[in-house]
């Protein structure tokens, strides 16, 4: 059961990078990265089966954290969307120095 | 040990005054050079016209008075002309008096033990190196001293009549005064190091004082010549001394001498320690094959030439090689190579000698060719005879070299009154018939000529003689002559060198009496215009060439060989020999091991053929050589054949040019500046290592693209390699 659980959730963060790597719109990035939050949850999840609750508790610090994030990012996306017309990754080099 | 010897309660314990009173002499000299160059004062030529606003008084005007009956044309006096005419040969002066009564107090003591010692301080302390900055006094240093002293005291006189108007006049006695201090501390260093600082000493003021004038760029070129040649020597110097320490684990002459008896005799080791302490010898004493920078030294003041560049300095190879017989007895080869080197010079440089026309570098030549003779007579063992030639040599080669200066000032003098600048008043074609205007400087010359060729009863005679007697005497039976040089038999080494000597002594003569010839016989070739100013040099000027004219007659009495004492019951017999003996008579009886001693009719025979070989070349020089038929050197033609190539010096400066000096640049600018500097140092570290910075910066900056895709990429990739060594590492 462990086994299957952390397999589906190495799956699911793999898919999770993949899709941050590869995809160029702002918004799917942002829901990769969701998505391997995510499949840690699951990890931890299931090993806290295992081993205790320790890992429920993080599990809701996660969450907590994704909350934020997800508000604080979408009003970054929202913002740049506002200023450039476009949520595309390659037109957005603000970072460069 | 120092406080139980003779010579410790009596004026030998003042022996430190005497390098003390040059150096103080430099100092005072030498100040008064810079605060005269610093602060340019109204009778100084260096002054400009405007800057002494306050110098325009009667002080001013006094002088400008003196030096209108003065030499006329000339520039001014050096403001502190008088106090440097005072303290430059004043040191001398009382360095001398020491040492005479340094001498005296060692003629007092009935036997020396040892060397008396004085050491001034530790100077290295380092480990096993035990140095002390000590002074030595014994038979050998005394007599060097008393040369240095007493012969530097009479240069130092004459220097003032001869530089007095010389613009650079305290500087002048400032580099003599030091060359006499460094000189004193060569001979009188109780271990090699303190010997090598006054080597080193000496070089640096031997190559001041050849470029004295150095804003000509020749005269400054010379200076350089010998400062780089010098080098090549005191490598070798360099490299003997630590062959000395890491063998025998001590650079004092007492311990040396004590301990030299460890190596094995004819080794390899001491070998080549001796081999490498003559190179240093054949680079001061302008031996084949470094003595080319002497003829060139000739660009400094005449006075410098006959104190540094044939009395002294260039002797301090046969004093290091006489200080280091103990070493020498040990190593037949290297006695044989210093012979044969001596030898070899001794007839090479006369052969130059011959077709010189500048009064100085026939002089040159001929103390190359002197120097020679000195290194023939340490070479095979007979350090008296060297020692003696050494002081017979300074004697008439200083009278000679002063003499020349005689003449030299009298031509410029005469130039100068006229006007004329064109003419060199060095240049023999342009003297001819001088004795009826200096007939004091003549005689004086003519003694010293007589003395160098080697005519009794005249110095260079007895010293000359007892050289070439014992170089015979070792090739029938001695150490040397039973070793092998590059498998030739010693024996075959030493008579050739006699007969190199031999040779030299006749062309000795010839040359000689050429220069004599050319320069005070014959009709007078200086001109119409400067005739009626020839005239003799004052009195400070030939004071010391009488003085000097007196030793080179009467020298010969340091030494009389018996077979004239026997004859003639003039002096003592081998007084020199006498009180040489503790330091060289141990070197000596050791190499002459075996040697029987010369008949006294064989002696006489040897003495003879010397007297006839003398006598010939002056006869020779009279009778082939025409003073008549010279004429000026603006007018004379051009030599030819065999003349032309000694005149030219048999083309050995053009062949080191060729073979070492061009290929030596080539090299560093072809390897050390192309190559090294601008190639290694420049472009592949400085503008290497600018280029690499600059090459990281590009492609740090390519990965700050903003890109947020990429930045994500890296950081996958990071986290994977931090996993990948966490997973090692666990």
């Amino acid at each position: 059961m462990l086994g299957e659980s952390l397999a589906l959730s190495a799956a699911l963060f793999t898919i999770g990078v993949i899709g941050v790597l590869t995809r160029r719109n702002a918004i799917i990035v942002f829901m990769c990265v969701e998505l391997m939050l995510n499949a840690v949850n699951l990890s931890f999840v299931a090993l806290s089966r295992a081993y205790g609750a320790t890992g429920q508790v993080f599990v809701i610090f996660v969450m907590t954290v994704a909350a934020a994030e997800a508000a604080v990012g979408l009003a970054i996306i929202i913002s740049i969307f506002r200023h450039k017309k476009t949520v595309d990754l390659k037109d957005i080099n603000l970072l460069r120095g | 040990m120092v406080e139980a010897h003779p010579l410790a309660e009596t004026a030998a314990r003042f022996v430190w005054w005497l390098p003390a009173l040059p150096l103080i002499g430099f100092l005072v000299n030498g100040a008064l050079a810079f605060v005269a160059a610093a602060k340019p004062g109204p009778a100084d030529p260096s002054a400009d016209s405007h800057g002494d606003a306050h110098g325009t008084d009667a002080h001013d005007a006094g002088h400008a008075h003196a030096d209108d009956h003065g030499h006329g044309a000339h520039a001014p006096r050096h403001r502190f002309a008088a106090i440097t005419s005072i303290v430059g040969p004043g040191v001398l002066v009382l360095a001398f008096g020491l040492a005479v009564a340094i001498f005296a107090a060692m003629r007092g003591v009935a036997e020396m033990p040892a060397p008396y010692v004085n050491v001034l301080f530790h100077w290295m302390p380092v480990g096993t190196l035990q140095l002390d900055a000590a002074l030595q006094l014994d038979a050998l240093s005394m007599v060097m001293v008393l040369v240095i002293t007493g012969v530097g005291t009479l240069i130092h006189l004459f220097s003032v009549g001869y530089m007095q108007d010389d613009p650079g006049y305290p500087r002048y006695f400032a580099y003599l005064n030091l060359f006499v201090f460094f000189m004193l501390l060569l001979v009188l260093g109780a271990n090699y190091v303190v010997t090598f600082v006054g080597w080193e000493g000496v070089g640096l003021c031997s190559y001041l004082l050849i470029g004295f004038w150095f804003s000509d760029t020749a005269n400054a070129d010379a200076g350089k010549k010998a400062f780089v040649v010098n080098r090549i020597g005191d490598f070798g110097f360099m490299v003997a001394m630590f062959l000395l320490f890491a063998n025998l684990g001590t650079l004092n002459y007492a311990d040396i001498a004590a301990q030299a008896g460890h190596l094995p005799a004819g080794g390899v080791v001491v070998t080549a320690i001796c081999l490498f302490l003559f190179l240093g010898c054949a680079g001061k004493s302008a031996q084949i094959p470094l003595y080319i920078w002497l003829p060139d030294a000739m660009a400094g003041p005449t006075p410098v030439s006959a104190l540094i560049h044939a009395a002294t300095m260039v002797t301090a190879g046969v004093f290091l090689v006489a200080r280091s017989s103990m070493l020498f007895a040990l190593a037949p080869v290297a006695c044989l190579t210093v012979a044969l080197v001596g030898g070899a010079t001794a007839l090479f440089a006369a052969t130059i000698g011959l077709k010189q026309w500048d009064i100085k570098k026939v002089l040159a030549y001929s103390t190359v060719s002197q120097l020679g003779y000195m290194f023939v007579g340490v070479g095979v063992g007979a350090y008296t005879a060297g020692v003696f030639h050494l002081v017979t040599h300074a004697f008439f080669k200083a009278l000679l070299f002063l003499g020349s200066g005689s003449v030299i000032f009298a031509m410029h003098r005469a130039y100068h009154a006229t006007g004329n600048h064109a003419d060199d008043a060095q240049d023999m074609r342009n003297m001819g018939g001088l004795r009826q205007y200096m007939p004091v400087t003549w005689a004086l010359m003519w003694i010293a000529t007589l003395a160098i060729a080697g005519v009794p009863p005249f110095a260079g005679f007895f010293s000359k003689d007892e050289i070439l007697g014992e170089t015979f005497a070792r090739a029938h039976g001695s150490t040397l002559a039973d070793a092998t040089l590059l498998g030739i038999h010693g024996s075959t080494v030493l008579y050739v060198v006699w007969i190199l000597g031999l040779a030299a002594a006749l062309l000795t003569a010839i040359y000689m009496t050429r220069m004599m010839l050319y320069t005070f016989h014959g009709p007078n070739r200086t001109g119409d215009a400067a005739r009626p100013h020839l005239a003799e040099a004052p009195w400070i000027m030939t004071g010391p060439l009488v003085v000097l004219g007196v030793l080179s007659a009467a020298g010969g009495w340091l030494n009389l060989p018996e077979v004239v004492t026997n004859i003639l019951p003039v002096g003592k017999a081998g007084a020199l020999e006498h009180w040489l003996e503790p330091v060289v008579g141990g070197a000596t009886s050791r190499i002459a091991a075996g040697a029987a001693p010369t008949a006294a009719s064989t002696e006489e025979l040897l003495i003879g053929v010397a007297v006839a070989i003398a006598v010939a070349g002056i006869a020779i020089a009279v009778v082939r050589l025409k003073p008549a038929n010279l004429v000026p050197k603006p007018a004379a033609p051009p030599s030819t054949g065999f003349a032309r190539v000694l005149e030219n010096k048999w083309y050995v400066d053009e062949v080191y040019d060729a073979t070492v000096v061009k290929p030596t640049y080539v090299a560093s600018r072809a390897v050390l500046w192309k190559g090294v500097d601008v190639g290694l140092i420049d472009t592949l570290l400085v503008n290497g290592s600018a280029a690499a910075a600059r090459f990281l910066g590009w492609v740090g900056s390519q990965l700050q693209s903003g890109q947020v895709g990429t930045y994500a990429w890296l950081l996958v990739i990071g986290a994977i390699l931090v996993l990948r060594v966490f997973a090692h590492v666990s």
